[in-house]
């Protein structure tokens, strides 16, 4: 195996592990802790809002092929597709296909 | 050992309307890509995507991995960017705990938890009796993570015919997905109002700390959000 194939592997066990830990670590929490506590209802809303505060930074300050779109134009298609998705009695095929399809047009045409 | 009516039963969570399949394939097509574009051969993309399977820890293991950075600097970039996982498994594991279900299950199905599935188990498990929820989340799990990795292939495999306007707008469906898989949670006023807060506040903390935002601004918006729905 070559050197940089070697630290590829590396590379990927130590990036897994890492993610692995917060899970295994939340298992072993989760043991002591009933779902009608009041800890288990913070962690729920905890749990529920770090999702949203990732979500909104992925638009915001994306990393990666996004941060090449504008801001406006990225917020006017998450906009968009939230609206059709509560308009199409939150079928969530449509607004995904749309949003790729209308952000690739407007970052190209804009 | 498992039962495999309610593993099907969650396996078969990746068709339907509201499947996340295609927002699950989109971003790990990309990633496919992006790991072919950064040296990986396709056996090393696959290896990552089974054995981390988690979106932003893949993304910023292949940007510290482009500028060099050590392995103790990307074991810590990569244990911040998905210490959310914590608090998700704390609120998803006490829903699927039983008497009579083997351990080893739980310690080796907290692997599929990543955000989609996790929507999935936390908006369906009510009706699912509580001794057979383990099992039909590791066909819920199951089934995303091999969506995850066929799409790895199919990502790496493409790379060549994707342009950066089709990259990017396979990059928008996997937030677009989830924000309106967050929507469609907001059923009471306490996650209603974690959700909004967290979404205002992250970026917001975002000024003060980019790699600390998610979890300082995710952590205060929970902590607010659930103590106005308790003393409301």
């Amino acid at each position: 195996m070559s050197e940089i194939s070697s630290n590829i592997i590396l590379v990927i066990l130590v990036t897994s592990f890492a993610t692995y830990l917060s899970r295994f670590l939340g298992v072993v929490s989760s043991e002591k802790i009933k779902e009608t506590s009041k800890i288990f209802k913070w962690f729920n809303c905890i749990a529920y809002s770090v999702l949203a505060a990732l979500i909104a930074r992925m638009v915001v300050f994306p990393a990666g092929e996004l941060a090449e779109s504008d801001i406006l134009i990225r917020l006017f298609v998450v906009v968009v597709s939230v609206v059709m998705f509560l308009f199409t009695k939150k079928n969530l095929v449509y607004p995904t296909v749309l949003s790729a399809i209308l952000l690739s047009l407007l970052n190209s045409y804009l | 050992m498992i039962n495999s009516k309610y593993f099907f039963q969650g396996f078969k969570s990746i068709k339907g309307l509201d499947s996340p399949a295609l927002a699950l394939g989109a971003s790990f097509i990309a990633i496919g890509a992006l790991l072919k574009n950064i040296g990986f051969n396709l056996g090393q993309s696959i290896f990552s995507t089974f054995l981390t399977y988690a979106l932003p820890g893949s993304l910023v293991m292949a940007e510290s991995f482009l500028i060099g950075a050590s392995l103790i600097n990307i074991f810590l970039a990569v244990w911040l960017v998905n210490i959310r996982l914590y608090p998700m498994t704390v609120s998803l594991m006490p829903l699927l705990l039983h008497k009579s279900q083997p351990r080893w299950k739980y310690y080796l199905s907290c692997h599929f938890i990543a955000v989609s599935a996790w929507l999935i188990m936390k908006g369906n498990y009510k009706s699912i009796e509580k001794k057979h929820r383990i099992d039909f989340w590791i066909g819920i799990g199951t089934g995303t993570w091999s969506v995850a990795i066929i799409s790895t292939i199919i990502g790496f495999l493409a790379s060549d015919y994707l342009n950066k306007d089709m990259m990017i707008g396979l990059a928008i469906v996997n937030p677009v997905y989830f924000t309106c898989m967050m929507v469609g949670a907001m059923k009471s006023l306490q996650i209603s109002l974690s959700i909004i807060l967290g979404a205002i506040l992250g970026p917001a903390f975002f000024f003060i700390s980019p790699e600390w935002s998610i979890l300082y601004g995710g952590a205060s918006a929970g902590t607010i959000a659930y103590f106005i729905g308790e003393f409301k």
